[in-house]
Parts: C-alpha cells; sequence; structure tokens
C-alpha cells in the first residue's frame, strides 16, 4: 500500500524492471533497519522464552510432571485462583472509578479537563515504588487512614489495611488506575458531540442519551482499559509483595520464588507457561475485536 | 435542568474524590521525607532534612543512584536511534514480514513482567553477563523500545514523507534526506521516546532484581530491599527526590510536544 504511493513518487522509476528492483531493495533496507531491535528482543526475550517452554516439559527427559503439579497441587491452583480473584476485583473497581473520571475529562471544558488529566498521569508517572511505600504509611496500623479513622471515633480499633491481599488491592488500583482511564479518555474523547446534542434534541433525558448513545460508543475503550489492567494485574510483583506483606502469593511471586528459594527451574517455568498462555488468550481474543495498538497505546 | 443538579453535584463529588485517591499517596511522601521523627508519623512532629542528608551521605545510596542514572542515559542513548530506525522502516514498508515484526516488538510489553526476568536472567547466567552495567543497559533497551517505537510511529504518521522525497530526488542520499527534512520535524516525537525510555529504565525494577547485584545495584532494587526489610524514611526522601524529577520530565514532555510539528 505504501510502496505503491513510493512509486508513484518516483517519475524516474516508472520502468516496471526498475520498480520491481527499487521495491526489492527497498523491503531490504527496512528489514535492515528493523534488525537492530528485533534482535535485541530475539535474544533477550524469544529465545529465553523457547527455552523456558523447553524446561517445563523437562524433567529427566520430556515429562508433564511440572504441569502435573500445578493442577493438582494445592498450593499452586490456590495461587492462580487468587491471582485471577485479584485481577478481577481490581479490573472492576478500575472500571468503577476511572469511567467517571474518563468521562468528566472528556466532557468538561479544557481547562479543567487538562486539570483531571494531569492528576490522572502524575502518578503514572511515578515509581510504583515510591506508590507502594505511600501506600505502606497510609494503610499501616499506625497510619495516616487508621489514625483520621479513630480520630473522628468511626472504628475502635485500627483495621488490618495492609500486608494482606486488601492492601495489595487498594495499591493495585491505584498504580493500575491511569491503564483505565487513558484508554477511555481516547475513546470518548472521539465520540463526537453532535450525536449527543442530537440525541438530545430528539428528546432523549440525559440518562437515556448517555445510556443509549454515549456508553455504547465508549464500548471499545471499556474493553481496552479492563483488557489492560487485568492482564497487567495478572502479572503484578512489586505492589503484593510489598504491600501485601508476602502473605498474598500471586502467580509471579510463585515463579520468582521457585526460582530464588528453590532453584527449581521446573516449576517456575511451567508457571510462566500457564500465565502466559493466559495472557496471549486474551490478548489474542480482544485483539480481534479492538486492535493491539489501541489496548497497548497507554502502556 | 434543576433535577439535574443532585446528581450532578454527586457526580462532580465522586469524580473529586477518585482524584483525591489518585494524588493524595504522591502528597503524603513529601511531608514524611522532612520529619525530624525516625518513625512513620503524619503530620511529622518537626521539621528537618537529616533523611536528605543520610541519603546524600551514605556511599551505599550514592553508588545506586549512579548506577541508576549510568543506566537510564545509556539507555536513552541506545534505544532512541534503534527504535528511530524500527519505527521509519514500520513507516515505509508494506512487506509481510512487517506484521509479525512489530507484534515481535511490541512483545516486550505484552508478556508479563516476571516471565522477561526470568528469561533474560537465564540468558544472562549463561552469557557471564548477569550482574553487569551493560546487562542492566541492554535488557532497559529492550523494554525502552516498543515505547520509543510506539512515540516515534505517530510522530511518522504526522509527517508528510513526499518531503524526504522531494529532498532525495534534488540529489541527497536517503540518510541525509533524513536526518536534514524528516528529523527535525519528529523531533517532539523522538524526543517523547527518549523520555519515555529513560523514565522506564529509571524505574524499572523488576528485571533489576533478578540480574543486578553487588556493585552494580540501581535505586529501584535498593529501595524495594529497604522496603522489604524495614521501612527507613531515608526512602521518603528517595522518592519525594524521584517524583520531583518524574514532574520535572513530564513537564519537559509538554514542552517538547508544544513545539510546533510541521
Amino acid at each position: 500500500m505504501k510502496a505503491t504511493a513510493i512509486n508513484n513518487n518516483y517519475p524516474h522509476v516508472s520502468h516496471r524492471d526498475a520498480s520491481l528492483g527499487y521495491r526489492r531493495r527497498e523491503h531490504a533496507l527496512m528489514l535492515l533497519l528493523m534488525s537492530p531491535a528485533v534482535l535485541v528482543v530475539f535474544v533477550l526475550l524469544l529465545i529465553p522464552l523457547g527455552w523456558l517452554i523447553g524446561q517445563s516439559f523437562y524433567a529427566d527427559g520430556f515429562s508433564l510432571e511440572h504441569y502435573q503439579r500445578i493442577f493438582t497441587e494445592g498450593i499452586y491452583w490456590n495461587t492462580f485462583w487468587v491471582t485471577f480473584r485479584i485481577s478481577f476485583i481490581v479490573t472492576l473497581l478500575a472500571l468503577l472509578m476511572g469511567y467517571p473520571i474518563a468521562y468528566a475529562a472528556s466532557i468538561l471544558p479544557r481547562r479543567w479537563s487538562m486539570l483531571v488529566l494531569a492528576l490522572v498521569i502524575l502518578p503514572f508517572w511515578t515509581s510504583v515504588l515510591v506508590r507502594a511505600y505511600a501506600w505502606l504509611i497510609l494503610l499501616q496500623r499506625s497510619g495516616v487512614v487508621n489514625e483520621s479513622l479513630l480520630g473522628v471515633g468511626l472504628i475502635d480499633a485500627p483495621l488490618a489495611l495492609v500486608h494482606n491481599e486488601l492492601g495489595t488491592i487498594i495499591a493495585t488500583v491505584h498504580i493500575l488506575l491511569p491503564f483505565m482511564v487513558l484508554p477511555l479518555y481516547a475513546t470518548m474523547q472521539k465520540i463526537p458531540s453532535d450525536l449527543i446534542q442530537a440525541g438530545a434534541s430528539l428528546g432523549g433525558t440525559p440518562l437515556h442519551v448517555f445510556m443509549r448513545v454515549f456508553f455504547p460508543l465508549s464500548l471499545s475503550g471499556v474493553l481496552a482499559g479492563m483488557t489492560l489492567v487485568f492482564v497487567l494485574c495478572l502479572g503484578f510483583y512489586i505492589t503484593p509483595e510489598l504491600v501485601g506483606g508476602g502473605r498474598t502469593v500471586m502467580a509471579s511471586m510463585l515463579v520468582s520464588r521457585n526460582i530464588q528459594l528453590y532453584s527449581d527451574w521446573g516449576a517456575a517455568s511451567a508457571v510462566s507457561v500457564v500465565l502466559l498462555i493466559c495472557v496471549l488468550a486474551i490478548f489474542y481474543v480482544v485483539s480481534r475485536l479492538v486492535p493491539l495498538e489501541k489496548i497497548l497505546g497507554a502502556k | 435542568m434543576n433535577k439535574l443538579s443532585l446528581s450532578r453535584i454527586s457526580f462532580i463529588g465522586y469524580v473529586a474524590l477518585v482524584l483525591i485517591f489518585l494524588i493524595l499517596p504522591l502528597l503524603i511522601v513529601v511531608p514524611m521525607s522532612f520529619s525530624d521523627s525516625r518513625f512513620l508519623s503524619f503530620p511529622p512532629s518537626s521539621f528537618s532534612f537529616r533523611w536528605y542528608e543520610t541519603f546524600f551521605n551514605n556511599p551505599g545510596w550514592m553508588s545506586a543512584a549512579k548506577t541508576s542514572l549510568i543506566v537510564a542515559f545509556s539507555t536513552a542513548l541506545i534505544a532512541t536511534p534503534i527504535g528511530v530506525a524500527a519505527a521509519y522502516a514500520i513507516n515505509n514498508s508494506s512487506h509481510w514480514l512487517m506484521r509479525y515484526l512489530k507484534i515481535v516488538l511490541l512483545l516486550p510489553l505484552i508478556v508479563p513482567i516476571i516471565i522477561v526476568a526470568t528469561g533474560v536472567f537465564f540468558i544472562y547466567a549463561l552469557s557471564g553477563m548477569l550482574y553487569t552495567i551493560p546487562g542492566l543497559i541492554m535488557a532497559d533497551v529492550m523494554l525502552a523500545l516498543p515505547y520509543v517505537i510506539t512515540a516515534v510511529t505517530a510522530g511518522l504518521h504526522g509527517f508528510d514523507q513526499t518531503q524526504e522525497m522531494v529532498a532525495r530526488s534534488l540529489g541527497m542520499n536517503r540518510f541525509r534526506a533524513f536526518m536534514s527534512v524528516t528529523l527535525p520535524q519528529i523531533m517532539p516525537s523522538v524526543m517523547t521516546g527518549a523520555i519515555f525510555a529513560f523514565i522506564q529504565a529509571l524505574d524499572e525494577t523488576m528485571v533489576a532484581l533478578f540480574i543486578s547485584g553487588g556493585q552494580n545495584q540501581p535505586l529501584t532494587v535498593r529501595m524495594f530491599t529497604a522496603l522489604r526489610d524495614e521501612i527507613d524514611p531515608t526512602i521518603a526522601a528517595i522518592s519525594t527526590l524521584l517524583t520531583a524529577a518524574s514532574f520535572a520530565l513530564v513537564l519537559l514532555l509538554v514542552l517538547a510536544r508544544r513545539q510546533p510539528t510541521a
């Protein structure tokens, strides 16, 4: 498509053979320009992935032992269950919190919408470690939240907000919320306001217009945001390790522990492969409905 | 409209609450870092710079900060040209291979980071790159490439390629035509890509946890270990500095975007 455009712009290569030769050279040059980037990803990602997949089937020869363990041993099952449960809850909360934010940013006057977006993007650009630390300060036993709640008299004893699943969920929602808002906003921004006005002028109540016109048009953004948050959450490590206090074990922590504590590469690689298959399957299914670039655009 | 105002007020209130949820954790760290107390208290009892002094006087923290800066600068310097070349190729070629190579280049974003870390650890253990600075840089280059490529591809989409064609038909070779005609016009998106690469390398924790060690630990890895073991207020000082650095870079980004594009 681009190649024909190039030929049209080149009067002096209008001859068919010359054009063919030109195109061939052009392809070769483009692949050459592509090669350093592809090489880096190939050596540092694709080769190790192939090796991991190989390891997961290996225990003194070909074996399904590691996979059997995942599907029979309680600790593995439980970890995957916890990982998926946390990811579902986080995705749902992020949608409930992110949709109104994105909606506000898309309908407010420019100055206000810039402010809203800035408040979304600033945490996005702050180190995950900084945010994990902040949540530890806020949520710990004598932390800001507990002290204020005690002070107001809403509770009698400090709540256990951190070093557990609740703390993990709160901090994870905070970290992943921008990944929900940004694709949502990108979609909503493109919804023509004429449509909303048309809906209103035809006698629809604002709620009706929102439900029948705006919301359906924003669904591709909802899908992109939910996919991104869910998939990122499946692979989360730093936040559950720090804020969860190591007690809420997610799939990625299982991989890390098997390697660093037990040097059990077989188990680690089998867990990795199952996790990777889940992630790729989700991306594959969703990419049939929404282009991959749109989902990853916010990342 | 009157009936609406109640729901409108509750909507605004809800949005404000979520925004406070988003921004509060960033604001809480700053007063903590200026506290005089060893224990976490908010608001802090008295003002002091002692945690900043601890940070700047501790050779361990300083060497970690140096490693982080070296790695982040090198990553931006390497990932940007490689990424620009790839983005140029993606934008100019309709070769059937490109579709697949494009997906390959997005993989560092798609594959869960723990799996990336495990894989890089394995390949470095084989090649003796474990616990080295070049090892850290190359891993960060891989992770930064998708950001650079995405940013620059967007820039190239908004650029009229025929300008480069004109320069070439007037006798410039392709490289010179790119450098003197195309590059200056897509500069804001190239800068955006470079800043993305820098921040990503500065922030990267997961892969570094696996492949860095000894003298060559970046700041994030030291912070992670410190946070896991005990809550040391020095972290608040470092966090404040890091947050300030991020804000400065975002500002730079906004300024880079502001530059007029053709």
